[in-house]
């Protein structure tokens, strides 16, 4: 794999109140235990959190955090993230910098003759049918989280709905720096 | 070569350079104590785990070289909980060693399981769960590298019984990248523009001080700061956790700062308009209020630890590196500096008005125990070590004692951990056998953990024990007295009840008893005369006395009210 990029400062736009770690850790026992733990003991709120294996390699995974740097300046926050041995590498990326994405599932229970209406809004917002019986619909939606989010408000008129998100992934715009 | 993973955690051990270890067996650890008996390591029996953890400690703070504890598991690792804490907060260096039911049975609530890497999570800097027994060799390398480099602190290895029971091909890890650590890079090269930046603040300002903390002892730069400090002519404060590090005797130091800090250095860093500060964290205890400390000064900040970095005060220059290695490069690029005469009449002037002082003693006891304290100090030979416990006897021993060298003062700081005293002694007296070493411990604390006399004597470990025998617990005291209208609720300990002569003497150790300053003399002369065994001095001191000068909690360091005798001296 590729060498991971070091952390390489807070970034100063101070606007925003979400940011973007995308923290490659050592794929050890315990590590989301380790990283969950120092969240909540310094006090750090995180919005989400996503882990999937890095880049293809068995030893290292990727953790994908959002957190409010508006609870802790996020100075703190990578500082004291960096401090955990099986942290390798912390890239901290501005939403103005980063490609967001997020994934949402969502079931709504609704008979044939209301399901016009459904494909309506299932087209607008550009999501996928990918189970679907007499009574209910399954809707895929991968986007930006905010579409997730208009998505979300919209789908609150049905009144049966199962919905799981998964928090959102993100990597540096091409041809961008990141902070 | 075939070795059990016990023989090899042992040889790890050695091959770590460890000389002593502190712990005491039970059923999960049993195999690793069997090479033990084979060892060249000198293993010190305790008689209660959080001995062993503080031991270590003290050993590790005298030497300057990590503390290593073996226990078993479940109540043997939660009994060493404290320990690490301690550790954690002072930067200690630590390896401990925990035993751990056998791998196919963690998760069943197996008789003496416990979580321990999981509880130890927040307070070591690391720790890991071994799962095979060629594992070992790297698992033990890799705790004394990180216990040892960056900003120090303990580590923790839990060995399952069935690891250190299982055969392995011994090798050991011969160079660092072998440790397989991708995520641990302690070392930092400094920035020269962050120097340069320093530099400029430094020889522009009027009022500058030099905050001096614990990471100044850690990095071993006492030399650099005194010739630092000589040749920049700044006045010196050195904190509870860094007194040692400058002679206190060199006319520059100005004491300890903080909530029971010498009323100069506290106002020093209060009216000053550049603090350097060493290897210190802006603690709560030194800085009070937060929002009214220094608020004239610009922020120089030293550390080794980049999130120590505006965690509490922004800083406008920070250096990542240690402390030595910052100084060196300050003191190359500083030029001759600016005329601080008026900085040192102001400072001069405080000195005379407010030093340090405790009513007069009497000739008939109680005792002072200020005066307790400067008498042993007197009698003793330079390069003593003390340790203490927590309270008004630690805070008078961290002011009364004149610190000369690194490594003389032994304390918790950060966690202010009640019961330190007596087993922190014995592991820097083990560490170095030829300082004598005093315990100035309160009646309190002494309770806590007094037991390891029986361990130091079975040892030979002839350490020295006053305890500051107030009756009460003492601070506690002091702050109902002062803030809770003297409404004293469950801190009266009775001065008889233990007796502490008798007590040590069933401890197998000399116990004295000193009531009066005649008394006082003789028994502080006895106890120096004897080497071979422990002694316990019970010094009868006055309940009522209290540690000045104070700022009281939540107040800022303007508010701080010195000893009744100068109050109304100057506004
Ligand atoms: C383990 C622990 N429990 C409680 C405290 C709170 N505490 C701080 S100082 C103190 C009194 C200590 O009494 P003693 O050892 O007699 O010392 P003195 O203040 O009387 O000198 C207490 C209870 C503590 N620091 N540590
Ligand atoms: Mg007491």
């Amino acid at each position: 794999m590729t060498t991971p990029e070091p952390y390489v400062g807070p970034t100063a736009a101070p606007v925003v109140q979400h940011h973007i770690l995308s923290v490659l850790v050592e794929n050890k026992a315990g590590v989301l235990a380790r990283i969950a733990g120092l969240f909540a003991r310094r006090g750090f709120n995180i919005y989400s959190l996503a882990v999937a294996p890095a880049e293809g390699h068995a030893r290292f995974s990727r953790i994908t955090i959002v957190v409010d740097a508006d609870s802790a300046p996020l100075e703190q926050i990578v500082g004291q993230l960096n401090k955990l041995v099986n942290v390798v590498a912390i890239t901290d990326l501005a939403p103005k910098f980063a490609i967001e994405r997020e994934l949402l599932l969502a079931t709504i229970r609704t008979e044939v003759d209301e399901q016009t209406n459904l494909m309506e809004i299932i087209a607008a917002a550009n999501a996928a049918i990918v189970d679907v019986d007499a009574h209910a619909v399954t809707v895929m939606l991968a986007a930006t989280p905010e579409a997730c989010d208009a998505l979300e408000r919209t789908l609150e008129g049905f009144a049966e709905v199962e919905l799981h998100r998964t928090g959102r992934v993100a990597l540096p715009r091409l041809g961008k720096v990141t902070s | 070569m075939k070795l059990t993973g016990a023989q090899a955690l042992i040889k790890s051990l050695e091959e770590s350079g460890v000389d002593t270890i502190f712990g005491l067996p039970g059923g999960a650890i049993l195999p690793v104590y069997d090479p033990l008996l084979d060892s060249s390591i000198r293993h010190i029996l305790v008689r209660h785990e959080q001995g062993a953890g503080h031991m270590a400690e003290g050993y590790a703070m005298a030497t300057g070289r990590p503390g290593v504890a073996l226990v078993t598991s479940g109540p043997g690792a939660t009994n060493i909980v404290t320990p690490i804490a301690n550790a954690h907060m002072d930067s200690t260096p630590l390896v401990v060693i925990t035993g751990q039911v056998p791998t196919s049975a963690i998760g069943t609530d197996a008789f003496q399981e416990c979580d321990i890497t999981g509880i130890t999570m927040g307070i070591t800097k690391h720790n890991f769960l071994v799962q095979s027994a060629s594992e070992l060799p790297r698992a033990i390398a890799a705790a004394f590298h990180i216990a040892t480099t960056g900003r120090p602190g303990p580590v923790l290895v839990d060995v399952p019984k069935d690891v250190s029971q299982s055969m392995m091909d011994w090798w050991w890890p011969s160079s660092i990248s072998e440790l397989d650590l991708p995520g641990y890079q302690p070392t930092v090269d400094i920035n020269q523009a962050d120097i340069d930046a320093a530099v400029a603040l430094i020889e522009a300002a009027e009022r500058p001080v030099l905050y001096v903390g614990g990471g100044t002892l850690k990095s071993r730069a006492s030399q650099q700061l005194i010739a630092f400090a000589e040749r920049s002519n700044i006045p010196v404060v050195t904190t509870l956790m860094a007194r040692g590090a400058f002679p206190d005797s060199h006319p520059q130091h100005l004491g300890m700062p903080g909530m029971h800090g010498f009323y100069t250095a506290v106002m020093a860093m209060q009216r000053s308009d550049l603090l350097i500060s060493l290897g210190a964290r802006f603690d709560d205890r030194v800085t009070g209020k937060v929002d009214g400390f220094a608020p004239e000064a610009k922020i120089i900040h030293v550390d080794i630890d980049r999130a120590e970095f505006n965690k509490v005060r922004r800083v406008d220059v920070s250096i990542q590196a240690n402390v030595k290695d910052a100084l060196i490069a300050l003191d190359a690029s500083t030029s001759p500096v600016k005329n601080l005469d008026a900085w040192w009449k102001t400072l001069r002037s405080w000195q005379a008005d407010y030093p340090l002082t405790y009513d007069p003693p009497t000739s008939d006891g109680p005792l002072r125990p200020q005066l307790v304290i400067e008498s042993i100090a007197r009698a003793s030979a330079p390069g003593t070590i003390v340790t203490s416990g927590v309270g008004q006897h630690q805070m008078w021993a961290a002011q009364h004692w004149q610190y000369e060298e690194p490594g003389t003062w032994i304390n918790s700081g950060g966690a202010g951990t009640m019961g330190f005293g007596v087993p922190a002694a014995i592991g820097a007296k083990v560490g170095r056998p030829d300082r004598t070493v005093w315990t100035i411990d309160g009646d309190g604390c002494f309770q806590m953990t007094a037991q390891e006399l029986v361990t130091a004597r079975a040892e030979r470990i002839p350490i020295k024990v006053a305890i500051l025998n107030n009756a009460y617990l003492g601070m506690v005291r002091q702050w109902q007295e002062m803030f809770y209208d003297e409404r004293y609720s469950e801190v009266y300990l009775s001065p008889d009840l233990p007796d502490y002569v008798k007590w040590a003497e069933a401890m197998g150790c000399v116990g004295l008893r000193a009531t009066n300053p005649q008394e006082m003399k003789d028994v502080i002369e006895e106890a120096n005369s004897i080497n071979d065994v422990p002694v316990v001095i019970d010094f009868r001191t006055d309940s009522s006395e209290k540690v000045f000068p104070m700022v009281p909690s939540g107040a800022t360091n303007d508010e701080i009210m010195v000893h009744p005798s100068q109050r109304g001296k100057r506004s």
